[in-house]
């Protein structure tokens, strides 16, 4: 089996999910976001045995570019995180109102399809492709199904689209720029280019521009926060969960070995800049009043981190950076779970509004400190392995680098405790809030098993990306 | 058959947990049961594993499995159950035994009976991670783990805000600690590329390299502020007073008896990459003599019966780091387990009380109480003679120890922490006079209440008064079998040297027991002869109220740090995400303003554009033929 | 029979074909009146024509008088359309006066 099943699985997922109609369209594509789990599943089975899934055609012969897919363990990684998560988000937004259902899911099942394709692409103008496929869904899934008024949301979603999009541009540029040295988009021939230093200086900073609105590095986010409140919950998920990724991998996967010699020179530079977001983002977020805007920028912070791990152009700071990628992933998917779920019951996303939840509902008081605390990165949840990693490769770099970033230990637990306090603890609400039904315990329970055992085992996934890590490491040298 | 022993004595308590949380509700009283069971057999493991490891030698290694793999070297989960890490298990296993027995009465009816036996477990579970660990990330997990279920705990009682905080600020202030020790786990990792007790040991035993001293001196400076934090010390120690709003049991075990002495655990643990750093010691025992001297005379006018005893903790574990500073490791264990007897009794006898008095905590509204609960009563003076240095109970000859190795190097030390014993002894008789001595000061109904506790509650508090009372024969002066057993695993051991006990030491042990009196008839004068109650809140004046209000030490880091981050949170919420989004707005209105300039030679004058077309292509031209 | 061209020279054909083809380009700046441009465009396109038909026999090749039938072919199709749409204009506005066709405006 090779990986274009797994893709055709989620592109005829998405149709059928469109053809099926708008009741059972949520179920078709859970089914298919399961079978295509399964697939990553086999896939990553046959790739631990030897096999090599990947497949490669031409595509276009002039200008030279091939449908090339690379599935290596670093791509597989992430490609699990997708494939894991989309049925989880499909899953949680079931028995919600949703009109026109089947183009929802049908958008949800495409975006999927569209970020597998980028984690998996390895000719340049491919990559691009599903690189860009992945903002259309989006785009209308947070502007047709978003919260607020159609006028306001248009402006954060218009926002947000045209910044992301134009930095994106930036990157065509230097792959085109590439192209015209190199005569072909592939990655393996990219990686060979041997471009003098200031070309892949004005290469990486093109790359730098399109990832940086991406992923987001201070100070290029803001439009993040306003684009998390205004989507729908699903559509949160799938951005903050999964397409933020999409930036960071990147950047391990395209930028630095592409461009090296420039990775290195403004290696400091950047790490400041991320280490600043991750103060930043936690500072701002003590003082947000919407959960979603608040859980925006914790998410800041963290990938701030992981830009920095993953500019630390070591194996071990890569390698915490790729777990960190998948631990917060199913961090903040619980996470913006746990805001809606808050938001079924309350019908508010002000965390003020809300308190003394706790008492009448346990389970789900439980499950959400859970996850709080793997967002803090408690050892023995599978944040923690990450960020050590990071925090250890920044540490081998500069100490203050690690001293700084490390800080995040101490208003990680800050911001996450003072609003854990206010949304939950206190005097019973006089509100009702009903503890978590069967589906919902599913989900949260499936979330907080993955993020504990990982915590404590996180071994087949580590060596899973560390043979890509290290291959990708040599070009850097 | 190791790597069973290890298992058995982490997943029991683990079980234990998971029951409780889960099936708590069903379980009804039955968790309690369940609880202290669990933790019992993990006491019996320990016993079992002590006795071979005290027969053999050898310490009883395991590791588990690879946990975290970096490029020059992996960390695996793995165990270590040598005499060190034994001796904390025996203590923090066996009291921790005495105190979920004690808990199935005090928290009986609690609506969360369950989760609190939950907790409990979960916390011995991560104690044991913390004490067994063979590498310092396994302790990192044990660490961050007692500080959650101290968090959760605290904050047991979650609909009362203010307890809330208190756990909130244990958890964050904590974490400041926790992040040096970080730091130090990286720096001795970029040293030594392993995070292994024994590798690193090794590496510094048979290497001397000089060279690296200085990092070694930042890496013992950074876990110690990893101590710092965890065992409330200056300037991290707020937040144990505060602590205290958790029920009375978790007081005792948590915040007295075990975790708090993490701190001294690993710096024993790591003992020879601390002699390596004599800067640092020195730094740990000046640290520590301050802030015995600083919580003593914070203790010395608190009325409430629990704030008094925390402080009277952060006291003695500033001594405990006094020790540790002159590296005197095994005196500084010696006094952590004498501590961990006396002041969990206390802990336990003052719970006691407050059952009986039903939840009031503040002694002006108590006295007297003698008469109803004799036991208690009882228990309760033993070990305030213990801890207070009454000759020959366990707490003096741990602390005399104390004051011997401080007089031996270092005189001033020696005097703030003699001036802190006498305050300990004051305040300690105070607390005594004022709870249980003279006539009730409660309300008719509270003395309608009074009434002896169980069983349950009472047996405990007996265990504990008779090892407050032998507990010091571990280490006899002149023969201690303490340095003897600590040998192997404390590198400048003091049983290499032992010295006899000369005219000195006879006479530092007349001095403390001088001490004791000072403070004993000092507090007898003032609270029984003349029978003084403390006055009420507003009416303390002058450095008194300074000290009834702590130094207004929250208060300073209220205005010093928690406020300044508020505001720069909102500046930045305002201001700097607002520029900033402005920022990227502003190119759009740049594009948008450009497009409107240019909108204007789209005037619909189609001589105009036939104008431009023909001049356009003649430039074209003229560029094609002729420029060239 | 003796070339055509080579008696008057394919460089006087050349002159004529860019003084029509001038005489074509300043009309159409100058004048406002639709029809006439349209003529005006004839004359350019004729110049054109002209010029390829007299290269067609300069270089003995029959290529280029094809290019010329394809030419007023297209040029009749165009003009027709043309024709039409200012036919549709003048009804409509009173007048093929190109100043005052303003609707173009952005």
């Amino acid at each position: 089996m090779n990986v274009t099943i797994l893709l055709l699985t989620l592109l005829v997922g998405a149709i059928a999910t469109y053809i099926s109609g708008k009741k059972p369209a949520a179920k078709v594509a859970l089914l298919f976001g399961l079978v295509a789990f399964v697939e990553t599943i086999v896939l990553i089975c046959q790739h631990n045995a030897g096999t090599d899934a990947g497949y490669m055609t031409q595509w276009i012969s002039n200008p030279n570019i091939h449908i090339a897919l690379k599935a290596d363990g670093l791509a597989l990684a992430l490609t699990l995180l997708t494939t894991a998560l989309t049925p989880i988000i499909i899953f949680s937004s079931f028995g919600d109102h949703i009109e026109k259902s089947n183009i929802f899911y049908s958008l949800v099942m495409f975006m999927s399809f569209a970020m597998t394709g980028t984690f998996l692409a390895a000719d340049g103008l491919l990559y691009y492709v599903f690189w860009e496929l992945s903002l259309l869904p989006i785009y209308f899934i947070a502007l047709l199904w978003g919260n607020d008024t159609f006028e306001v949301r248009k402006k954060a979603i218009l926002k947000f689209f045209i910044y992301t999009f134009a930095g994106s541009l930036f990157m065509l540029v230097g792959f085109i720029y590439l192209y015209s040295k190199t005569g072909s988009f592939l990655l393996q021939d990219l990686y060979n280019a041997r471009l003098t230093g200031t070309e892949q200086y004005w290469v990486f900073l093109a790359f730098f521009l399109a990832y940086a609105i991406k992923i987001p590095v201070f100070p290029f986010h803001t439009w993040q926060a306003s684009t998390y409140e205004k989507a729908p919950t699903v559509g949160t998920m799938l951005l903050a969960g999964i397409m933020l990724k999409m930036g960071l991998y990147s950047v391990i996967r395209w930028q630095i070995p592409i461009t090296p010699i420039a990775a290195k020179e403004v290696m400091p530079t950047i790490l400041v800049l991320s280490i600043i977001g991750v103060v930043y983002g936690s500072i701002v977020a003590l003082k947000q009043a919407n959960i979603k805007r608040f859980f925006a920028y914790s998410s800041l912070a963290h990938v701030g981190l992981i830009a920095a791990g993953a500019y630390t152009l070591t194996l071990d700071g890569m390698k915490g950076a790729v777990l960190q990628m998948i631990a917060h992933g199913f961090v903040i998917v619980g996470l913006f779970f746990v805001g809606e779920i808050i938001y079924r019951r309350y019908q508010t996303r002000m965390i003020g509004e809300m308190g003394g939840i706790r008492q009448q509902a346990p389970k789900f008081a439980s499950i959400f400190m859970i996850l709080m605390f793997a967002s803090i990165g408690l050892p023995g949840t599978f944040s923690f392995i990450g960020e050590f990693n990071i925090l250890y490769g920044l540490s081998q770099i500069n100490l203050w680098y690690a001293v700084i970033g490390g800080t995040t230990l101490i208003f990680g637990a800050f911001y996450m405790l003072r609003m854990f306090q206010k949304a939950m603890l206190g005097e019973t609400n006089a509100k009702p809030f009903a503890d978590l039904n069967t589906k919902e315990s599913i989900i949260l329970g499936v979330l907080a098993i993955v993020i504990i055992f990982l915590g404590i085992y996180p071994k087949p996934l580590a060596d899973l990306i560390t043979p890509s890590l290290v291959e990708i490491v040599s070009y850097i040298k | 058959m190791d790597t069973n022993v290890i298992l058995l004595l982490l997943l029991v308590p683990l079980l234990g947990s998971l029951v409780n949380i889960f099936f708590g509700k069903k379980l009804g009283n039955g968790s309690g049961i369940i609880a202290t069971l669990a933790v019992l057999i993990s006491f019996i493991v320990t016993v079992v594993a002590f006795v071979q490891v005290n027969g053999t030698k050898t310490p009883i290694q395991g590791n588990l499995f690879e946990w975290i793999a970096v490029e020059k070297f992996s960390i695996s989960f793995g165990f270590l159950l040598d005499q060190l890490s034994l001796l904390w298990l025996l203590f923090v296993t066996g009291i921790g035994t005495l105190i979920h027995l004690y808990s199935t009465s005090y928290m009986k009816g609690d609506e969360n009976y369950g989760k609190y036996f939950g907790y409990l477990n979960l916390f011995i579970f991560f104690m044991i991670i913390l004490v067994a660990g063979s590498n310092l990330l396994i302790t990192f997990i044990g660490w961050e783990g007692v500080g959650l279920c101290s968090y959760l705990l605290i904050g047991f009682w979650h609909k009362n805000q203010d307890y809330n905080d208190a756990a909130k600020k244990a958890f964050i202030m904590n974490r400041i600690g926790d992040l040096g020790f970080l730091i130090g786990v990286f720096i001795l990792a970029f040293l030594f590329h392993s995070l292994d007790y024994m590798t690193i040991k090794t590496a510094l035993m048979s290497g001397t390299n000089h060279q690296i001293n200085t990092w070694i001196g930042c890496a013992a400076l950074a876990i110690f502020i990893g101590a710092i934090g965890k065992s409330a010390q200056i300037p991290l120690y707020t937040w144990l007073p505060d602590a205290m709003a958790g029920p009375t049991p978790v007081s005792a075990l948590i915040h007295a008896a075990t975790m708090v002495t993490a701190g001294i655990f690993l710096i024993t643990r790591l003992n020879f990459v601390f002699d390596l750093a004599p800067l640092v010691q020195d730094t740990i025992a000046i640290v520590g003599a301050f802030t015995a001297l600083f919580a003593a005379s914070i203790g010395l006018v608190q009325n409430d019966i629990k704030k008094v005893l925390a402080y009277s903790t952060v006291s003695q574990l500033g001594l405990m780091f006094m020790a540790i500073g002159f590296g005197a490791y095994e005196v500084a264990v010696f006094h952590v387990i004498t501590h961990a007897f006396f002041k969990a009794c206390l802990f336990l006898g003052s719970g006691s009380v407050i059952h009986a008095m039903g939840g009031e905590q503040d002694m002006r509204r108590m006295g007297g109480l003698d008469k109803y609960m004799k036991v208690t009563y009882i228990t309760f003076l033993i070990a305030t003679a213990a801890i207070s240095g009454f000759p020959f109970l366990s707490g003096f000859f741990s602390k005399d120890e104390i004051l011997m190795v401080a007089f031996e190097h270092n005189k001033a030390l020696y005097i703030i922490g003699s001036i802190a014993s006498i305050m300990t002894a004051f305040y300690m008789f105070r607390l005594v006079f004022l709870t249980f001595k003279k006539g009730f000061r409660g309300t008719q109904e509270q003395k309608n209440h009074l009434h002896e506790s169980p069983i349950s509650m009472t047996l405990p508090l007996i265990v504990l008064a008779v090892l407050s009372i032998f507990g010091g024969l571990i280490s006899w002066p002149g023969s201690s079998w303490l340095n003897q057993y600590l040998q192997p695993v404390i590198v400048k051991s003091a049983a290499n040297h032992p010295h006899a006990l000369g005219f000195e030491a006879y006479m530092l042990m007349g001095v403390a027991t001088v001490g004791f009196l000072i403070g004993l008839i000092w507090a007898f004068r003032k609270y029984i002869q003349k029978a003084q109650v403390p006055q009420e809140d507003d009416k303390i004046t002058g450095f008194h109220k300074v000290l009834y209000n702590k130094y207004y030490i929250d208060e300073i880091y209220d205005k010093l740090f928690v406020k300044p981050i508020y505001i720069i949170a909102t500046f930045f919420r305002d201001v700097v995400e607002v520029a900033l989004s402005g920022a990227v707005f502003g190119l759009g209105k740049i594009a948008d303003e450009l497009s409107l300039q240019g909108k204007k030679a789209q005037n619909g004058n189609i001589g105009l554009y036939l104008f431009a077309f023909v001049f356009g292509i003649c430039l074209l031209l003229y560029y094609l033929f002729i420029a060239r | 029979m003796e070339n055509v061209i080579e008696i008057i020279g394919i460089d006087k054909y050349i002159y004529l074909s860019i003084i029509l083809f001038c005489i074509g380009v300043f009309g159409i700046l100058y004048r406002r009146n639709a029809i006439v441009m349209f003529m005006c465009i004839e004359i350019m396109l004729n110049s054109a024509n002209m010029l390829l038909v007299a290269f067609s026999t300069f270089h003995q090749d029959a290529e280029g008088q094809v290019f010329v039938f394809f030419t007023m072919a297209v040029a009749a199709a165009e003009v027709a359309v043309g024709l039409a749409i200012l036919v549709t204009i003048y009804r409509n506005i009173g007048s093929i006066d190109i100043d005052k066709l303003k609707n173009l405006k952005g």
